[in-house]
């Protein structure tokens, strides 16, 4: 079993637990039972096929898990803010913080699509593949969670961003 | 022109496409501007979080996460039951049985006298507060080139007051210091041990009025000190290992 197959991963682990997650901490803590498990489970992994998929399926894994259990995602309190037309001009100065806070807004099924997609660069069927959903799913998710960014982006300053009950 | 699945347009921001199907999309977006605005919008948004979250590529990988070895979680099981078993008292008879070679208490001096220079400071305690909890933080650990964490330790009643980079026979030291209601305070010193990486038990030193608490943990010495009864000074610190090694 050679540790460095897995090893070279971390980077990219961290990158999206960290997106994911948001807190440092927390991010590598969801790195670290995803590691744990890996390591537990790695005589399952087939050698040949992509590993760095097969990471990404065991840290979903392990985040739906947590997320269940130790209830990270006080977001999901939050209610739909309602979409409210575009104003183009202010998407040319959008701040990354903004980016930030509006990726926290989305479910967290849609955040792992669109980052999967957007900056792991994953390929939808590698998604599909990945959080073992159908590419219709994936197609839906993706599709939604990029038209509230949008809507909730173009926003910004016309209302508040948080809409908490 | 037949319609464009919403599909399709997310493929001409994120797929490799062939020559016929981006011609064929391009023709759409000239004659479809919302929807041509709206890729643009989705183009930016990929290029936004890649350049907030690409940066993680290139900080260093905390030492803890490079050293997951398998069967971890049958090693946390089983520190789990030494820690139901032992709580506190537990500890102090590890410690007794440990080679008590492991760290110099002149580690436990240097935290005490940190700690006596320090804790009594009413203008300038800490170089950066807690009002800047993760600005400190960020500092420190890139300092010691390592991921730290300010233990939170509001339940046993000391609030974090903040932080300084000390220097020590090691390089950077971390120092936290935490105070209660009635003034009292404690410091954590965190500083690089040489060598190999290892793990002791938890060792108590009286230096004059301090009492101190230390241990190794990886990389990384530990003391916590301050002028209270070892028995409270123990369950602080068995608090602070804890959450430093969940």
């Amino acid at each position: 079993m050679d540790r460095r197959l897995i090893i070279e991963h971390i980077p990219r682990l961290r990158r999206y637990a960290r997106a994911l997650v948001g807190d440092r901490y927390v991010a590598d803590d969801l790195v670290q039972d995803t590691l744990e498990r890996a390591w537990n489970k790695f005589y399952l992994w087939r050698p040949g096929s992509d590993l760095r998929a097969w990471l990404f399926t065991i840290m979903h894994n392990v985040f739906v898990n947590q997320a269940r259990r130790r209830r990270y995602e006080i977001e999901q309190a939050m209610e739909e803010v309602p979409a409210v037309s575009v104003r183009a001009t202010q998407s040319e100065h959008l701040e990354l913080q903004d980016v930030d806070r509006v990726l926290r807004s989305l479910s967290p099924d849609q955040r792992e699509v669109v980052l999967l997609v957007a900056v792991e660069q994953l390929t939808y069927e590698e998604v599909s593949g990945a959080l073992e959903i159908p590419i219709g799913t994936v197609m839906s998710r993706l599709s939604r969670a990029r038209e509230r960014m949008r809507q909730l982006l173009g926003d910004q300053g016309v209302m508040p961003l948080k809409v908490v009950k | 022109m037949k319609p464009l699945a919403e599909a399709e347009l997310h493929t001409y921001i994120d797929g490799a496409l062939s020559e016929s199907a981006r011609a064929e999309i391009e023709a759409w977006l000239a004659s479809h501007p919302e929807d041509a605005e709206r890729l643009r919008a989705y183009a930016e948004q990929n290029a936004l979080l890649r350049s907030l979250y690409n940066p993680v590529l290139d900080e260093p990988v905390p030492p803890g996460l490079l050293a997951v070895r398998p069967h971890a979680g049958l090693r946390y099981a089983a520190a789990a039951a030494i820690f139901a078993l032992g709580i506190g008292l537990g500890w102090i008879v590890r410690g007794m049985f440990i080679a008590p070679q492991m760290l110099p208490t002149s580690f436990a001096r240097l935290a005490a006298t940190a700690h006596a220079v320090y804790a009594p400071e009413v203008r300038h305690p800490v170089e950066v507060t807690a009002d800047e909890e993760q600005h400190l933080v960020n500092w420190l650990s890139k300092r010691l080139g390592t991921t730290l964490k300010a233990p939170k330790l509001g339940p046993l009643g000391y609030e974090l007051v903040g932080g300084r980079l000390l220097s020590g026979p090691q390089g950077p030291v971390a120092h936290f210091m935490y105070q209660d209601a009635r003034g009292q305070r404690l410091t954590l010193y965190v500083s690089r041990q040489r060598g190999e990486p290892r793990d002791t038990a938890f060792r108590f030193s009286q230096e004059d009025r301090v009492s101190v608490f230390y241990w190794v943990g990886g990389n990384f010495g530990y003391a916590l000190s301050g002028e209270i009864r070892r028995e409270q000074l123990l369950q602080v610190a068995d608090v602070v290992y804890k959450q430093l090694n969940p």
